[in-house]
């Protein structure tokens, strides 16, 4: 580590670019057109009304992040509790001028566009326990005080995003932070206490819970029991999933998505088009190529100098992997229905625009690799 | 950096561990996969074909009617419905509203519409309208695109050309009810109607077919997408009646108003050539649901429109009656031809009086004169003599007191009186007085319309026991594939008609036959015959006839001692009912007919003439057979 001694030069564009990591650029593309093309299917073999506006933010998306890959990622460290405030406050305001749509609130209009302050919030989070932890000293983590503060600044968000209500991203939210808490070095033991504790208060949750959310779950827990009623979507995922088989129906032929036996295909059930119309063999290969943006999160993560970008690079892998695993999970039947969409895949821009936000950080975090960040923040270059 | 680096160390173990719970979930959801992918596949993919492929019954067409000669009595008509499906029409009410711009929507139809909507949870088609005509159809193709969720399905409704004139022969189709049900898929289909009354009904299995089957792709709400597979169902078999529809329009409309009804039958074979009844009733009405104010007023009419009076009306046979009576007392040996009895009006029997209708008497009369005059005194003392068992049978043996068995539903028996009958049913003995007064056809003894046809045409034909029959053929239509489902029309197999020489013999002997026929011959050919104003006078033609009265009301003592109201002083309920038999031509018989009025008033005055005018149409209708008979095709076109 004798670098750190030295003034760090700045690098060049040049040198940025070139330590982008194009191979999983690859993958990610790789996957945004496997999501246009299933698109076009759902649209029934045309790119209106869903492929092509999804092409479009695909391609302004990858040039954001690759915008952002190029971003110090001691930017991010030093506006960490700006933009963790700012997220906050979004998340509050939503709760007095947010729009409704589909029963939640959860929208707020900036005038341009419209922002969903859970998706800020997403990456605000990683990006404040990881300033936080960077800075603290490590016996510290052991002592129980000194995490109360980053649970807060967690649970406050998450509160807020359980009100709005929106379950699955409040469970992203505390999975997330469970596995920084983790990677940060929290004793195992209590984790062992917060599974406990998590145990404990599910009676006292379930009353707080809405009425579709516990039917949700009941449901999920014997989908056959109401086969016309809350339980139809995911028996017809099912059954769409199952009718699949090894190689698939073919594509544009998957019989239970295009007579609309499946609901909301473009969105949260896309895998299951997918999977109906290429088979197990379809979705293993997807699945594949998400374990490899995971390996490479990991990659970079292990391979980052600092902290503070090993906790970036790895709470955005979580954040993916907990997006690919609930959602999967779910038109599978594994987990109850939450609402969490496919990444890259479903229609809608919010998660994907999330998403490559956060990609374009973890790329950041591999090309500002090297840099050395002291405890206080205070680089030496910087 | 040294604390750095433990930190570091201690993050690459927690990798790898957070690292192999990811993989370990991920190989759980390709687990999952495969165990659905895979091991339930087939389980899956039958659920999905059951979610796709919905399997249709098509009804086939219902088998034709057809008269003798080939005419139309019952047909399929091509009905145009207007369809709204409305979870493809995202505005119902306003649907609704430019649909009534183009054609006419009453506010019944758009109630029934929301409701049946409302009932089916926005699931599904809903009719609008039946029975559109051609330019409604024009109408609503045209503005299809400001309609959504409307379109147009073609599908077959019974058709009655003749209306009422076949309404009670042949009865109608209805929606099946629930006890109906049999099991059978096609009688679960909402359009499927099946015979209520009538022919329709007898023979409805044989004209119903058999479903054919369709399998079609259906997505999530049912609509569907394409035919996967179609197989045709065999067509309902083509039923040809021995009805002639000319003659049986011309009947019908010579009933007219009267509460009356009609039989007129081959005598050689049996072949019903006409039966109606009237008054009648709309059989079209009846296929779609008879409207409340239509069945109140059928419900509501005194003259029953909705009884086949031919077959179910059971009257007393009145003095047509005479003609067993006669026979009977010839067989019996307690007669002959030329015994002669002394009529002064009445005959006293204990201190009960008998009256003739003829208030003074008919003075000497024989047999053939006492039937040419219709004595009743006569008919008094020859019934005395051979007494009522022997009445009874001689008239069984002509048909009466039983059900003949025509394939018409609703058919009564009549009622033939003996001894041990009224010991039995009533528990009474016979009265001889009671014997009197069937000896003209009155008291206990009934008769259908249908029977005394039969009485006389056995009479005519030299006691040969033909039985009616109004079904000459059923004959197997061939099914054909077409897209449209249209049959091929076969050509109708008439099968023989029955030769007279089948029929059993009834064993009365020829001569005493020819006594009573020369009876009728007089009734209706010599001036002081009944029925002679109502002879048919064409030599070719005569008929020979016997009017019947038959007295609903017991005249009273009192009404006896001053005069016998006419019976248009009373009220119509009161009035005799009229009849008469006849067959003709005299000299080589070929129909006997049977004609009753219910409260016409006297046999001669009321049915005779009725009788006269349709059996002379059949006549004529049967010497122009040669040229051809008259299609009224051309009807069914127009009709709604």
């Amino acid at each position: 580590m004798l670098s750190g001694f030295y003034k760090q030069p700045e690098m060049g564009l040049g040198q940025k670019l070139l330590h982008i990591n194009w191979g999983l650029v690859l993958i990610l593309s790789m996957i945004g057109a496997i999501g246009v093309a299933m698109l076009y299917s759902a649209g029934g073999g045309s790119f209106d009304p869903w492929a092509s506006r999804q092409l479009v933010r695909f391609g302004v998306g990858i040039v954001l992040m690759v915008g952002l890959a190029l971003v110090d990622i001691r930017i991010w460290l030093r506006y960490a509790y700006a933009i963790y405030l700012v997220a906050l406050a979004m998340l509050v305001s939503v709760e007095f001028f947010g729009d409704i749509g589909m029963g939640a609130r959860r929208w707020i209009n900036l005038g341009f566009m419209n922002v969903q302050p859970s998706e800020v919030m997403k990456i605000a989070v990683i990006v404040v326990l990881a300033r936080y932890f960077h800075a603290l000293p490590e016996e510290a983590i052991g002592k129980f005080r000194y995490l109360l503060w980053p649970m807060f600044m967690v649970l406050v968000p998450a509160g807020l995003v359980l009100r709005q209500p929106d379950l699955g991203t409040a469970i992203m939210l505390l999975m997330v932070a469970t596995a920084m808490f983790f990677m940060a070095g929290v004793r195992l033991w209590k984790f062992g206490v917060l599974f406990g504790v998590v145990l404990a208060i599910v009676p006292v949750a379930w009353q707080v819970l809405k009425l579709y959310q516990k039917r949700r779950i009941l449901t999920f827990l014997d989908p056959e029991s109401d086969p016309l009623g809350a339980g139809y979507h995911i028996l017809q995922s099912k059954i769409a999933l199952g009718s699949g088989g090894l190689f698939g129906k073919g594509f544009m032929q998957g019989s239970q998505a295009h007579l609309n036996f499946l609901p909301e295909k473009q969105t949260d059930f896309i895998f299951t088009m997918l999977a109906e119309e290429f088979g197990l063999t379809g979705g293993v290969v997807l699945l594949t190529l998400y374990g490899f943006v995971i390996v490479y999160g990991f990659f970079i993560s292990l391979h980052a100098q600092s902290q503070f970008g090993r906790l970036l690079a790895i709470g955005v892998t979580a954040t993916f992997f907990l997006y690919v695993f609930i959602n999967i999970a779910m038109v599978m039947g594994l987990v109850p229905v939450v609402g969490v969409p496919l990444p890259l895949i479903s229609y809608g821009g919010t998660s994907m625009m999330t998403l490559l936000v956060g990609f374009g950080i973890l790329i950041g975090v591999n090309v500002h690799r090297d840099v050395i960040i002291g405890r206080s923040g205070q680089t030496d270059s910087l | 950096m040294i604390r750095d680096q433990d930190r570091f160390r201690l993050f690459g173990r927690r990798a790898v561990l957070l690292a192999g719970g990811k993989l370990m979930l991920f190989s759980a959801l390709a687990a999952r996969m495969y165990y659905l992918q895979v091991v339930e596949a087939e389980r899956y993919k039958t659920l999905a074909d059951d979610n796709r492929i919905n399997l249709r019954l098509l009804a086939p067409p219902r088998g034709r009617i057809l008269d003798r000669n080939g005419v139309e009595i019952a047909a399929n008509q091509q009905n145009y419905r207007l369809i709204l499906v409305s979870e493809r029409s995202p505005d119902v009410k306003g649907t609704l509203d430019r649909i009534s711009k183009i054609i006419h929507l009453d506010d019944y139809d758009r109630r029934r519409v929301f409701k049946e909507i409302r009932r089916k949870r926005n699931f599904g088609p809903v009719t609008v309208r039946e029975n559109l005509d051609w330019k409604d159809v024009a109408k609503i193709e045209v503005n299809a695109p400001d309609l959504p969720g409307v379109h147009i399905e073609v599908g077959q409704t019974r058709f009655y050309p003749w209306g009422e004139a076949t309404a009670h022969l042949v009865g109608y189709v209805g929606a099946v009810s629930q006890k109906e049900l049999t099991g059978d898929p096609l009688l679960g289909l909402p359009s499927f109607r099946i015979g209520k009354n009538g022919v329709e009904k007898i023979h409805d299995e044989s004209l119903r077919g058999r479903a054919g089957r369709s399998e079609v792709e259906v997505n999530a709400v049912g609509h569907v997408i394409r035919e996967l597979s179609r197989k045709e169902g065999q067509p309902g078999d083509e039923l040809a009646l021995t009805i002639d529809m000319g003659l049986q329009e011309f009947a019908h409309k010579r009933l007219g108003d009267n509460s009356a009804s009609v039989a007129v039958m081959d005598i050689h074979n049996g072949d019903i050539m006409a039966l109606a009844s009237a008054p009648g009733f709309d059989p079209n009405a009846f296929n779609k649901g008879v409207s409340k104010d239509y069945w109140r007023e059928l419900i509501g009419n005194n003259r029953a429109p909705l009884t086949n009076k031919a077959i179910a009306g059971q009257y007393a046979p009145g003095s047509t009656f005479k003609l067993i009576v006669g026979l009977a007392a010839l067989e019996a040996g307690v007669i002959t031809p030329a015994h002669t009895t002394f009529c002064k009006g009445y005959v006293q029997l204990g201190n009960v009086r008998f009256h003739c209708w003829k208030k003074h008497g008919h003075g000497h009369l024989d047999l053939i004169g006492a039937l040419q005059q219709s004595c009743d005194i006569y008919f008094y003392d020859i019934a005395k003599r051979v007494g009522v068992d022997r009445i009874s049978a001689m008239a069984a043996r002509f048909g009466m007191g039983k059900k003949l068995g025509i394939d018409v539903p609703g058919e009564k028996p009549g009622l033939m009186p003996s001894r041990g009958w009224k010991r039995a049913v009533l528990g009474k003995s016979w009265q001889l007085g009671e014997t009197l007064v069937a000896g003209i056809g009155q008291g206990f003894v009934l008769s259908t319309p249908l029977q005394l046809a039969v009485m006389t045409a056995r009479i005519a034909n030299g006691g040969r026991a033909v039985v009616p029959r109004v079904v000459a053929a059923l004959s197997e239509v061939a099914s054909k594939d077409g897209p449209d489902g249209s049959p091929l029309v076969g050509g109708v197999e008439s099968e023989e008609p029955p030769k007279l020489s089948e029929f059993e013999d009834i064993g009365v002997s020829e001569e005493f036959m020819d006594v009573i026929r020369q009876g009728m011959f007089a009734v209706s050919n010599s001036p002081r015959g009944t029925a002679y104003r109502a002879r048919i006078k064409e030599d070719k033609w005569r008929l020979a006839g016997k009017t019947g009265t038959s007295q609903v009301k017991r005249i009273s003592m009192a009404e006896r001692e001053g005069d016998v109201l006419k019976n248009k002083q009373r009220l119509w309920k009161d009035r005799d009912h009229a009849l008469f038999v006849a067959y003709a031509p005299v000299d080589a018989p070929r129909f006997a007919i049977s004609v009753v009025v219910e409260h016409g008033g006297g046999g001669s005055t009321a049915a005779a003439p009725i009788a006269r005018d349709i059996m002379r149409e059949a006549l004529k209708r049967s010497d122009n057979k040669k040229s051809k008979a008259p299609k009224k095709v051309a009807k069914k076109a127009q009709a709604d």
